[in-house]
């Protein structure tokens, strides 16, 4: 099939960018649609253009790192997708493809469709961990954990903080993110020592980077990769209003 | 937690939100029952009124703490949206809005349309510096009754009250559902029926509402 | 020269724990004036990283990625081994350990795996404690499975995703210590090269991938955990980035590399579709449970598989192999796999397929048990082949998953150089010539949490701190060869883009040095990989420039590095005139084609020294010892 891509191009981060168009001919519907653009840079290349700089790595939609809105949409048109696993079987010969980077003020561009969000990097450092260290632990039988709270805490741990939440949200906001980690901690014994103090440092921090507020939207839920439920959110709320009688400890 | 913690944090300002949603919501449920009684004729209504006034320094708790939680709700309000706007100085190019309503995304218009129209509604019917000439009933009270159905029988008002009310529709229809996000009462078994029930809620609230000023003008069940 | 390993002596059971009242310790005030590089965030890299910092050492950890959370560790799925013994079902320290051994088919030290094996009971501890989401019974009681054709249970699982948890975990732990100020992280950083002074590891030049700046840093000690090579073949289940580069690089400085030929290759991933074809994705090995893998007995056959009646297949594994069936060991399956495709059996694109069929057990089972076993699976393959895998027959291929060689490594984990120490994937040290499945994570972590720990404050306590600042000399120096590097490839300009190179590099590799190799095609390998990179530094085409992000040249200095190494990995598997576990010799097999030993021969360790461009690399040897232990055939019939 043969598409019209419009891509964001930005050289730099204190660049302007704008779309650009380009042809893509010949392609096949098993492709995935980082191989399409394989095949579309490799022609660039050719033709001494520089090609389309875009985050990726593993291709398998585990790492997190590819990061791309196709037409609006954050991961494209198919649920529960990457960028990566997605396939050019979605689409159709002819079709125009819109290609932009995630827009957040907490993101910023670095080149073409690859964004800066270390951010996310910081917010997990302002308390998405459990505060032991190696060695010196139990038995991992020691602490029983009943098994409807291992299956929840693993379906908050599912995301792969790709940030197209962010991408999503009306707001930028990461709320999703920020929920999953507190969620799967705060579900886990081994976790509820830290869980108010973890509520309170994550939230701040997310407002700090720049991040925006949860407005109770749900297009982050939509666009997760992983279907990541915005439940884990509500269960965030509920986590900072049981912290409000505890002390919040000034961060240093 | 310091309260100022508390202020500063989205989290925290979200639960103001919802606190005074709730007062606001509240208000507005007990506002519409109250006003229905005007279907029980100019007895019914006025008898309403004046039991009111009755509660005196009661009513002016009520009264501070309404206009306290509205003054909070309207700050956080837009600061919040503020902060949320500057998140993305960017704009797409293309978006798609995968879930979220235009009822959702545009609480602050309706929000502050709902301000705008709070404050009309005050001058109109509480301090009466607007609207049709009043008419005064024995004991000094307001014929509250003859007041509303002069207004509602001008177009201008209760177009007014009209367009307010389907306002209040959007602002519920997020706003009821969000609620209970925000107080984290939410978990998979609420959240797939929350919106519809949501909708639901803001569409019988509205609807109660807008039924006086309907019927009032094209002069149906209420001469 | 002879390499000595340095296990400890003594017996098995006790060689760690005495070894480890002979290491010297850091008092915990000096412990912050030494400056220790951490390479790689992977389970080796991050786990190392965050207890290093959390001991009070200053700590840098680099990766390639834009964040530390997204090393390939992320995506291994079946899970982790540990010799816990919970099911009770007969597993013991020792019966992994033996395991283990075995599975490598006797390529590895004794002491080394037995370490391994006592140490991965506390992995399991200390992830738990973390918060990693172990899969548990009703009881609240952490479940097994058993993985890999093991006879016990002995595999710990989160979902499919058991390599995401246990990252994350780690990955956390960093976190705490970057937060605490212990450790500095530095993504989107690429190690470019090893820096010595006076023979000792002191550092490393990086380029910052965002910036391009080439830049030095130095430390008392190095850590290499930068995961395997077997992007050499192109296509393989690794991550694009995945690359030799930063074990190459210190292997050109002197770092001797071991065993290179042994490469495993996984049966059960999707195979190719077409030259678009960017990496191949592994589907999990448990679905050899219940799926029954054949060709067509006649070759070239065109019908759809529903319409291939029962007597016109052949189900060459439980044909093969009738006690293990579809569940012979990984090399087999996939060497099977390739020679009925070869003779022209393959089904699918390019006749590169083998059906795995779950008909059977569909109809013996239902659908829904399948789904619940395998849905997400299933759900998988339909994504990448919009094939319903229900309906009709998987279609699978094996494709290069892991490296067992690596890096030379005592057992206390450094190199051969000073300061230099290997962890992880990257090193060669546990898993002999194949890896048992569930194990990488295993050794990642244990080489991480459990014995970098010890082992580099022995060495550290012998050195004096910071004695070395990055403006030395031969920091300059290396900053200079690495910036050359870089303007050179970017200056070729030539007709051809680096992703050629590499297609045409993994097309040799694969055919020539793959699964079933001969002297024959290893001489032939040996010709055209040095004649592909020749034409590499005449044709390659890099647009853009050295100070901006330019993917296309860090792809191009990755597959650099991949046209050197290959030679090596060509010629060690020439050099090893055997067949074992992941290394297959023609010449070397039974009459009924099993792989056949040469123990009197080949029971060591083979590390080579670089010697300069186009020089012949000189072999070291390591002889294994096997004292608690004795060789024994391994036989999957
Ligand atoms: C699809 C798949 C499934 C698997 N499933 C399992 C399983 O179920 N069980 C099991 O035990 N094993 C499994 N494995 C194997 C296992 O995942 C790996 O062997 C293991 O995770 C390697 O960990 P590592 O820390 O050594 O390296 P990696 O996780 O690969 O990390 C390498 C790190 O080094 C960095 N790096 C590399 N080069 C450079 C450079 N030049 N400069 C800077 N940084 C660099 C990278 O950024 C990365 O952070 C699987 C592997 C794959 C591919
Ligand atoms: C009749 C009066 C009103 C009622 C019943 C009402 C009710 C609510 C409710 C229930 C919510 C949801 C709170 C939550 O998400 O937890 C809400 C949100 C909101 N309201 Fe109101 N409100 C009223 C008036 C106003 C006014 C006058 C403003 C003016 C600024 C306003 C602005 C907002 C905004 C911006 C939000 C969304 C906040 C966010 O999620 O970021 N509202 N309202
Ligand atoms: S919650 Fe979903 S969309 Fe957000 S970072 Fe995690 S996986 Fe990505
Ligand atoms: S490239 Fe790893 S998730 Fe897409």
């Amino acid at each position: 099939m043969d598409l019209t891509l419009h891509v964001w191009r930005q050289k730099g981060p204190k660049d302007k960018g704008r779309l650009t168009t380009y042809k893509a001919t010949d392609i096949s519907s098993d492709m995935s649609f980082l191989e399409m653009l394989d095949v579309v840079n490799e022609g660039l290349i050719k033709q001494g253009i520089e090609p389309i700089a875009f985050d990726h790595d593993c291709r398998e939609g585990i790492c997190g790192t590819c990061s791309q809105v196709i037409n609006g949409d954050p991961h494209g048109p198919q649920a529960r997708t990457t960028v990566c696993q997605l396939h050019m079987r979605q689409f159709k010969d002819g079709d125009e493809i819109y290609i932009e980077p995630w827009r957040s003020r907490a993101f910023p561009v670095i080149r073409d469709l690859v964004v800066d969000r270390s951010a996310m990097d910081r917010l997990m450092q302002a308390g998405g961990f459990v505060s032991v260290k190696t060695g010196g632990v139990p038995d991992a039988n020691t602490i029983l954990i009943p098994k409807d709270d291992a299956e929840t805490a693993m379906d908050a741990a599912e995301c792969i903080g790709c940030g197209a939440c962010v991408a999503a949200c009306p707001n930028g906001s990461a709320m999703l993110f920020v929920a999953s980690k507190v969620g799967q901690l705060a579900k886990l014994p081994q976790g509820r020592a830290e869980a108010a103090r973890r509520v309170c440092t994550m939230t701040d921090a997310m407002l700090e980077e720049g991040f925006g507020n949860c407005s109770n939207h749900y297009d982050c839920e939509a666009a997760c990769p992983k279907g990541i439920s915005v439940k884990f959110i509500a269960q965030l709320n509920r986590e900072y209003f049981m912290a409000l009688p505890k002390g919040h400890k000034e961060k240093n | 937690m310091p309260l100022k913690h508390v202020i500063r944090s989205a989290v925290g300002r979200k639960l103001f939100m919802a606190a005074t949603g709730i007062i606001l919501f509240g208000f507005v449920v007990a506002h519409l029952l109250g006003n229905l009684s005007i279907y029980l004729g100019p007895e019914g209504i006025n008898a309403y009124a004046r039991q009111l006034h009755q509660l005196g320094p009661i009513l002016w708790i009520f009264r501070l703490g309404l206009i306290g939680a509205a003054a909070l709700h309207v700050l956080f309000g837009i600061t919040l949206t503020l902060e949320s706007r500057r998140a993305r100085p960017v704009a797409y190019i293309r978006k798609k809005h995968l879930r979220s309503t235009l009822a959702g995304r545009t609480m602050i218009y309706s929000g502050l349309i709902l301000a705008t129209f709070i404050v009309f509604h005050l001058l109109h019917f509480t301090f009466r510096a607007i609207g049709p000439q009043i008419e005064m009933l024995d004991g000094g009270v307001v014929n509250v009754y003859r007041m509303i159905v002069d207004s509602f029988r001008q177009v201008g008002y209760a177009l007014a009250y009209v367009v307010a009310m389907v306002v209040l529709f959007f602002h519920i229809s997020h706003g009821f559902a969000s609620l209970f996000q925000t107080m984290g009462m939410n978990n998979e078994v609420t959240l797939p029926w929350m919106g519809r029930m949501s909708r639901i809620i803001a569409v019988i609230l509205a609807a109660g509402y807008v039924s006086i000023p309907a019927l009032i003008f094209l002069g149906l069940v209420i001469k | 020269m002879i390499l000595d390993g340095k296990c400890p002596s003594g017996p098995l059971a006790n060689k760690w724990d005495t070894h480890r009242q002979t290491l010297k310790l850091v008092t915990p005030a000096n412990k912050r004036k030494f400056k220790i590089i951490v390479v790689g965030t992977g389970l080796a890299g991050a786990s190392a990283a965050a207890t290093l910092g959390e001991l009070g050492y200053r700590v840098e950890a680099f990766c390639y990625q834009d964040s530390p959370r997204r090393a390939h560790s992320i995506a291994a799925q079946g899970g982790i081994n540990a010799a816990k013994n919970y099911p009770n079902d007969g597993d013991s320290i020792y019966r992994l350990f033996y395991d283990t051994i075995k599975g490598g088919d006797f390529r590895a030290r004794e002491a080394n795996v037995y370490r391994l094996a006592q140490i991965s009971n506390a992995i399991i501890d200390q992830c738990v404690a973390q918060g990693v989401p172990f899969a548990r019974d009703y009881a609240g009681y952490l479940e097994n499975r058993s993985f890999g054709g093991a006879q016990v249970s002995r595999t710990f699982f989160a979902r499919g995703q058991t390599g995401q948890q246990l990252l994350l975990g780690a990955y956390q732990a960093l976190s705490c210590q970057i937060a605490a100020g212990s450790v500095k992280a530095f993504p989107r950083t690429e190690m470019l090269d090893l820096v010595l002074v006076d023979g000792q590891a002191r550092g490393i030049t990086v380029r910052d991938l965002t910036t391009g700046e080439i830049r030095c840093h130095a430390a008392d000690a190095v850590i290499l955990a930068t995961g395997g090579y077997v992007n050499v073949f192109n296509l393989s289940t690794n991550a694009m980035g995945c690359s030799v580069t930063a074990a190459w690089r210190a292997h050109k400085k002197g770092a001797l590399f071991a065993n290179p030929c042994y490469t495993q290759i996984h049966p059960t991933c999707i195979p190719v579709s077409g030259d678009h074809q960017s990496k191949l994705t592994l589907m999990s090995e448990s679905l050899r449970n219940d799926g029954r893998i054949w060709v067509p007995k006649k070759s070239g056959d065109t019908r759809l598989p529903q319409d291939i009646p029962e007597t016109e297949r052949d189900y060459y594994l439980e044909r093969k192999y009738p006690s293990f069936g579809n569940l012979a060991p990984r090399d087999i399956a996939s060497r099977a796999a390739k020679e009925v495709c070869d003779a022209g059996y393959g089904v699918g694109p390019g006749g590169r397929g083998v059906y795995l069929d779950f008909g059977d057990s569909i109809e013996r089972l239902g659908e829904d048990a399948i789904r619940a076993r395998y849905g997400n699976l299933f759900e998988m393959y339909e994504r990448i082949t919009d094939e319903n895998a229900y309906r009709q027959p998987m279609r699978i291929y094996p494709a290069p998953h892991y490296s067992m060689g690596g890096l030379w490594v005592d057992y206390n984990l450094q190199s051969n150089v000073d300061g230099l120490f290997v962890l992880g994937e990257a090193n060669f040290s546990d898993h002999g010539a194949n890896r048992l499945g569930a194990s990488a994570l295993m050794q990642g972590l244990a080489d991480g949490y459990f014995v970098i720990p010890y082992t580099i404050a022995d060495y550290l306590a012998r050195t004096t701190p910071g004695t070395i600042e990055d403006t030395h000399e031969a920091f300059r120096q290396s900053r200079q060869q690495v910036a050359q590097q870089t303007d050179r490839l970017l200056s070729i300009n030539g007709r051809k883009t680096a992703s050629e190179f590499h297609r045409e590099l993994g097309d040799i590799m694969w055919e020539q040095v793959g699964m079933a190799r001969s002297a024959t095609r290893l001489t032939e390998a040996l010709k055209r990989i040095p004649e592909l990179r020749d034409e590499f530094w005449q044709n390659v085409r890099i647009p853009g420039s050295a100070q901006q992000l330019n993917q296309e040249l860090e792809k191009a200095g990755r597959i650099a590095d991949f046209l050197e190494f290959g030679e090596l990995l060509a010629r060690d598997a020439l050099n090893r005139e055997e067949s074992c576990g992941g290394h297959f010799r023609v010449e070397h097999q039974t009459p009924d084609g099993e792989a056949l030993r040469n123990d009197a021969d080949f029971a060591y360790v083979a590390a080579w020294q670089y010697k300069g461009a186009d020089q012949t690399p000189v072999l070291h040897k390591e002889p294994l010892t096997f004292e608690n232990i004795e060789l024994a055939v391994r036989s999957y019939k």
